[in-house]
C-alpha cells in the first residue's frame, strides 16, 4: 500500500508544526509521504469527528539491549499476568504473541507503540561494546523506527581528552564511535559516576573528580556540548545527570541546566538546544531526607522555562509496579539498598555499566506519591510545550504503555485529584507538592507538542517526523476523542490515545480499531559524520584494541551491516 | 448448596489448563454452560466439555458452590486457581498449579498433587491425602512474594522448594520433605512432621519452621538459643530453638533484631 494513494478525511487536525489547531480537514497520502492533494481515486479513511495528529515521537525509552534482555530474564514474574499469551486472532493473522509488562518483550514493544500511535522511538541508552545486540533487539521490534543513543560520559577516551581539553578529538571520537556502532548522538549518564563506580564511588556533585581520570562531571559535560556542536549533530547532548533521585538533588539540577548557558546549537537540522536534560522528575526533588523529600519542579522549571537552548522530558512515575534499569550502576545499587529486591549489576569495558532492580511505586507510600506529583508539575509548570516532552524514562518510572495515562493527569484535574483522593497518605503528599493547588489542564494541541513536533525538533527529525506538512513522512494517528465536545469523563481520553483508532505509517494503515494489522516497515536511523581523518584518534583507538586494553579485536567492534538491514542514515558533513 | 460434578471422559493428548475449574466461574452457570467454558491444551482453545462431563447447576456464587470432579485429573492443570470461595473436591490426582493464586474456600484432593499446588495463595484451605511434587506454596518463579495467607496441608510427603519467599499462612507436611524449606521467606509458618533433607531456612529473614522429624544437614547459619516446649499442631513435644539465618539482613522490632525460628525436635 506503501505506493498507493490514502486520503483521511473530515478529522480535526491537530498539528503544531503548522500551528493547527482543531481545523477540519483532510489529509492526503501518496508514495509513504503526506503530499498537497490525491486523485479521486485515493482510499478513503474516514476520521469525521475524531482528531488526527503525526505520528508520536518518543525522545526517550530503554526497549533494546543487553540491559532490557538481562530485565526480561531476571523477571519471569513480569510475564506472568500480562500479554496475550494466547491471543487466537493474533496467531490466526501470523502475528507474534505478546509478553511482559514493565519489559516487554520485542513484539509487544512494537505494536503497543504503534496501538498509542507511535512511530519513532529513542532507546536511550546503547553500551557502544555491546550496540550488535542493541540492533539485532531494534530489528526484531517490529513496525516503529528506532535509533540509539551510544553513551559517552564515561567511556576513557572521552575522559582523557576532555582531561586534556581536547576537544576535537572528542569530536573525531564521537564521529568514529557513531559510525562503529550506528548510534545517533551522544548520551551522559551519570556523567563520571558510573566510570567512578569502578572504584566503588560515585560523582553526586558536579565537581567531584572522577578517579584516576581527573576529570568532573561539569568538564564532561561542558567538553560534551562543546564536541556535539562542532560536529553539528541533529541532536543535541542528551543528559541523564548526576544525583538521580535522591532527596535535595534540584540545586544539582539547575546547576547542570546551567552548564549550557552561552552555547548556541550549530546544525542543519532545525534543533534549537544544546542540552536535552533527561527524567527530569528524577533531578527535581527537594528536603534533607525521605520524611521531608518534597517536589521542587517549580524551581527547576522557573530556569527551563526561560533558558530556552534546553530541552527536558518528563519521567512521570505511574504509580506502577516496575523495573528500573540504567547505566548509572551506582544508583542501581543505592536502590537495591533500599528495597532489597533482587539486583543485578554489570561492567561495560572501557565504556560504561548497568544496573537492574524491580521497584514498585506504591500510591500509599508518600516519596512515591511525591514522584508522581513532581513529573506532572514539571509539565504544569512548563511555559513552552515545545521544549517538554511526555516520557516515563521507560521502564523506569512506569511503562511506556502508560503514556495514555500521563496525558489523561495532564488533560484533567478532575484525574488528578481522583489520584490523589485514593492515596492513603495524601495530606502528607499535598503539603510536600504543589500539585493539588494546580488547575492547568493542558490541551490537545499541548499534548501533540509534547508528543509530536517537540520531540522530533529536538532530535533534529523536524523535517519528516512529528507533523502532517506535506513532504513529511505519512505517520498518521485517528483517536476517537471529538476536538469539540471533549468527554467528561477523562478516561475516554486514556482509552483513546491507549488505542488508535486507526494508525498510519509510511501511507500503511497499521492499526485499526485498536489492533495491530500490518507489521509494517520499520527503520533504524543513525548518523554517519563525514569529517577528515583525525591520525591520533584512529592511534588512539587502534591502540586500545591492539594492546588488549579491550577484550575484543577491532575487527569485531563495529555493528555489521546485517544486523541492521533496513538503515535510515542520516549524513553530517563536517568540513575541516 | 449445589454440587457439580466433572466426571473425566477424555484424557488429554497435552495437558488440559483448567483454570476454569473454579467454583467463582461455575457460579451462576448451568451444566451446559459449564461444559462451555474456555481452556486450553497447549494453543488450542478447548472448553471443560472436551474432558469432561458435566452435570448438576452451580449455585447462584462461588461460596455456595462444591465442584466434584470424580475421577483422575493428573493431567488437569489449575484446578481452583484463583478461587474465593466454594469447594472443590477431586476424586483422584491433580496436576500442577492447584490452588494457586486462591484467595478462599476449600480445595480437598484425595489422590496426590504435582507441583506449584498453592503457590502465591493468600487465603483459603488445600487439603491433599496423599504426595505433593515440588514448590508447595513458594512464590511463581522470580517472584519475591510468595504465599500469604490460608493453610495448606499435606497428609503425604513433599519434594523441595516448600514455602519459598512465604509471607504468611501455615504449610504443614505431614511426611517428609526433600531441601530448600522457606527459602527467603519473611514469615509464615512451615511444620514438617517428617524428615527434610537439608537446607531448612535457607537466607530466611522471619517466620517460623517446626521439623518434627530430623534434619540430615543443617544449615549454617543457625544458631541453637534455647530449649523450648510446645505444641505444635495436635503434638505436644521439646524442642531445640535455633535462630537465623544469619548470613542474612533481619529488621529490627522494638529495638530487637528479628529471626527466623527453626524448632528442631530435641532428641528424645
Amino acid at each position: 500500500m506503501a505506493s498507493g494513494e490514502m486520503i483521511v478525511k473530515g478529522g480535526f487536525i491537530i498539528d503544531p508544526t503548522r500551528k493547527i489547531d482543531g481545523d477540519v480537514g483532510d489529509v492526503a497520502i501518496k508514495d509513504g509521504k503526506i503530499v498537497d492533494k490525491v486523485s479521486s481515486s485515493a482510499k478513503v479513511i474516514d476520521a469525521k469527528g475524531k482528531i488526527v495528529m503525526a505520528g508520536a515521537v518518543d525522545v526517550h525509552s530503554h526497549v533494546a539491549g543487553p540491559k532490557v534482555n538481562a530485565g526480561r530474564l531476571m523477571r519471569p514474574e513480569d510475564k506472568l499476568l500480562s500479554g496475550s499469551f494466547r491471543s487466537g486472532m493474533a496467531q490466526k493473522n501470523g502475528y507474534r504473541m505478546e509478553s511482559g509488562f514493565s519489559i516487554p518483550s520485542v513484539f509487544k514493544t512494537g505494536y503497543d507503540y504503534a496501538r498509542m500511535g507511535y512511530t519513532f522511538v529513542m532507546e536511550a541508552a546503547m553500551p557502544p561494546l555491546l550496540a550488535p545486540h542493541v540492533h539485532e533487539e531494534i530489528h526484531d521490534t517490529p513496525i516503529i523506527d528506532e535509533a540509539a543513543l551510544p553513551v559517552f560520559a564515561n567511556n576513557w577516551f572521552v575522559m582523557e581528552y576532555l582531561q586534556k581539553g581536547e576537544v576535537e578529538n572528542t569530536a573525531s571520537y564521537i564521529a568514529w564511535l557513531l559510525k562503529a556502532t550506528k548510534g545517533y548522538g551522544v548520551k551522559l549518564v551519570n556523567p563520571g559516576g558510573t566510570a567512578a563506580w569502578a572504584w566503588g564511588l560515585n560523582c553526586l556533585n558536579l565537581n567531584d573528580p572522577v578517579p584516576y581520570f581527573e576529570i568532573t562531571p561539569a568538564e564532561i559535560i561542558k567538553g560534551l556540548i562543546e564536541a556535539n556542536e562542532y560536529l553539528g549533530l541533529p541532536h543535541s547532548i542528551h543528559l541523564h545527570q548526576n544525583n538521580l533521585g535522591n532527596p535535595g538533588n534540584y540545586p544539582d539540577t539547575i546547576a547542570a541546566l546551567k552548564l549550557a548557558e552561552g552555547f548556541k546549537a550549530r546544525n542543519k537540522f532545525g534543533r534549537e538546544q544544546v542540552m536535552h536534560s533527561t527524567h527530569l522528575q528524577f533531578h527535581s526533588y527537594g528536603g534533607e531526607g525521605w520524611k521531608d523529600f518534597c517536589s521542587k519542579a517549580k524551581e527547576v522549571m522557573d530556569y527551563v522555562n526561560k533558558q530556552k537552548n534546553i530541552t527536558i522530558d518528563l519521567g512521570c512515575v505511574t504509580l506502577d509496579e516496575t523495573t528500573t534499569m540504567t547505566a548509572d550502576g551506582p544508583f542501581e545499587h543505592h536502590l537495591h539498598g533500599l528495597n532489597h529486591l533482587k539486583w543485578t549489576n554489570v561492567d561495560v569495558e572501557l565504556e560504561t555499566a548497568a544496573g537492574i532492580v524491580p521497584y514498585i511505586y506504591d500510591k500509599n507510600v508518600t516519596p512515591n506519591a511525591v514522584q508522581w506529583a513532581t513529573g506532572l508539575e514539571l509539565a504544569l509548570y512548563a511555559k513552552d510545550m515545545d521544549r517538554t516532552f511526555i516520557t516515563t524514562d521507560h521502564p523506569n518510572a512506569g511503562p511506556f504503555t502508560r503514556y495514555p495515562r500521563v496525558i489523561k493527569w495532564l488533560m484533567s484535574k478532575k484525574a488528578r485529584e481522583a489520584t490523589i483522593a485514593s492515596m492513603k497518605n495524601n495530606d502528607k503528599m499535598i503539603g510536600l507538592t504543589n500539585i493539588h493547588a494546580m488547575d492547568r489542564e493542558l490541551t490537545l494541541f499541548e499534548i501533540a507538542q509534547m508528543t509530536r513536533s517537540g520531540p522530533a525538533k529536538c532530535l533534529g527529525l523536524g523535517n519528516v517526523y512529528g507533523g502532517l506538512a506535506p513532504g513529511m513522512n505519512a505517520d498518521v494517528g485517528i483517536f476517537d476523542l471529538n476536538y469539540k465536545n471533549l468527554p467528561s469523563d477523562a478516561e475516554k481520553i486514556e482509552t483513546a490515545f491507549q488505542r488508535a483508532a486507526c494508525f498510519i505509517k509510511g501511507g500503511e494503515v497499521i492499526v485499526k480499531d485498536g489492533e495491530v494489522v500490518s507489521h509494517g516497515r520499520k527503520k533504524t536511523v543513525w548518523v554517519k559524520v563525514k569529517m577528515p581523518e583525525n591520525p591520533q584518534v584512529t592511534r588512539d583507538v587502534s591502540q586500545a584494541f591492539h594492546q588488549g586494553t579491550y577484550t575484543v579485536d577491532l575487527l569485531n567492534y563495529p555493528v555489521r551491516e546485517y544486523l541492521a538491514p533496513h538503515q535510515s542514515v542520516i549524513d553530517v558533513n563536517v568540513e575541516a | 448448596m449445589a454440587t457439580v460434578t466433572l466426571k473425566p471422559t477424555r484424557v488429554p493428548e497435552l495437558i488440559f489448563e483448567g483454570y476454569s475449574i473454579t467454583p467463582d466461574a461455575f457460579a451462576g452457570k448451568t451444566a451446559a454452560q459449564i461444559a462451555a467454558l474456555p481452556g486450553h491444551e497447549g494453543k488450542i482453545h478447548v472448553t471443560i466439555g472436551d474432558f469432561f462431563a458435566v452435570s448438576g447447576d452451580a449455585g447462584a456464587t462461588a461460596a455456595e458452590t462444591d465442584i466434584v470432579i470424580d475421577g483422575d485429573c493428573s493431567r488437569v492443570k489449575y484446578i481452583g486457581s484463583k478461587m474465593t470461595a466454594g469447594t472443590v473436591t477431586v476424586n483422584g490426582n491433580a496436576d500442577m498449579y492447584v490452588g494457586g493464586w486462591m484467595k478462599g474456600g476449600r480445595i480437598h484432593i484425595r489422590g496426590n498433587m504435582d507441583s506449584f499446588c498453592g503457590i502465591q495463595m493468600e487465603g483459603g484451605e488445600l487439603l491433599c491425602d496423599g504426595n505433593a511434587g515440588n514448590h508447595v506454596g513458594c512464590a511463581y518463579r522470580g517472584d519475591w512474594r510468595g504465599m500469604k495467607g490460608g493453610t495448606i496441608r499435606i497428609k503425604g510427603s513433599a519434594g523441595n522448594d516448600i514455602g519459598t519467599f512465604m509471607l504468611g499462612g501455615t504449610i504443614i507436611i505431614e511426611k517428609n520433605a526433600f531441601i530448600h524449606v522457606s527459602t527467603h521467606a519473611e514469615g509464615g509458618t512451615v511444620i514438617i512432621k517428617g524428615d527434610v533433607e537439608g537446607r531448612v531456612g535457607g537466607q530466611m529473614v522471619k517466620g517460623e519452621m517446626y521439623v518434627l522429624g530430623k534434619i540430615k544437614f543443617m544449615m549454617p547459619g543457625y544458631k541453637k538459643v534455647d530449649t523450648v516446649e510446645k505444641e505444635v499442631d495436635g503434638v505436644k513435644a521439646t524442642f531445640d530453638h535455633y535462630i537465623g539465618d544469619l548470613g542474612e539482613r533481619h529488621p529490627k522490632s522494638k529495638g530487637q533484631v528479628v529471626y527466623a525460628n527453626l524448632y528442631l525436635k530435641a532428641a528424645a
